[in-house]
């Protein structure tokens, strides 16, 4: 599974990408957010407060009770500020 | 229909000028150019997530064309580091007459602003630096664009 971070996100985690491997019982974004967060300090805060992040799975705008599979690409990101 | 992403700066006369080329069924073209504001911001610096840029542009293209009778349109947007007065971006779009033109750029840039995978981030002349926050009034003239 490939993850990537942007903006804050990214400054939070200290990494703009990542390959990783949940367990099987990670199967929706939610629990993949939860799984992220005990990474390590910086994934925490990154994740604390999940009103503020935004996510797409495979570049489309995704909602975290969505699913995800291991050759998904899962962005984390703040809400979009374009223009 | 082109989305282009890139660092450079861009010449809206001479986008004008290649949108129109060689066509006589254009009535109407219309340009909005976003800058960077001055004031407090030393600079701001746009991040984009590649791939999914493109991907939204085009669906929010698509969109408008299903609405109005485009004959052509075209958006730019920078990244990286601009300073204030830059420009930031470029939305033309050109059909019979102006209705359709103007509600159609108005449309793409509303849309453009909240579902299109840009973050800024603004340096302040004090030293300060933040991630500028979505705006709940930019989301609410997205909406207004919204099918019962």
């Amino acid at each position: 599974m490939r993850i990537l971070y942007f903006a804050w996100v990214r400054e939070r985690t200290g990494t703009a990408e990542e390959t990783v491997t949940p367990p099987a019982t990670v199967t929706t974004a939610t629990a993949l957010a939860d799984w992220l967060s005990a990474r390590s300090d910086g994934h925490a805060a990154a994740f604390a407060d999940r009103k503020r992040l935004r996510l797409a799975i495979n570049q489309d705008q995704a909602d975290f009770s969505d699913p995800v599979a291991a050759n998904d690409e899962i962005a984390f990101f703040p809400p979009m500020t374009g223009g | 229909m082109p989305v282009r992403i890139q660092a450079e700066d861009f010449d809206i006369a001479a986008e004008i000028a290649a949108l129109s080329a060689g066509r006589d069924d254009i009535g109407a073209l219309v340009t909005f150019t976003g800058l960077v504001r001055g004031g407090e911001t030393a600079s701001l610096t746009l991040e984009h997530y590649p791939g999914m840029t493109e991907k939204a542009l085009s669906a929010i293209e698509a969109e408008a064309l299903t609405r109005w009778p485009l004959k052509a349109s075209l958006i730019i947007h920078r990244v990286g580091t601009l300073a204030p007065g830059a420009q930031i971006v470029l939305v033309a779009t050109a059909s019979e007459s102006r209705h359709a033109a103007f509600e159609a750029a108005s449309f793409l840039m509303d849309y453009l602003k909240t579902d299109a995978p840009f973050w800024k981030r603004e340096d302040r002349s004090d030293g300060a630096s933040h991630w500028l926050d979505a705006r709940e009034t930019d989301t609410a003239s997205r909406d207004r664009w919204k099918k019962p």
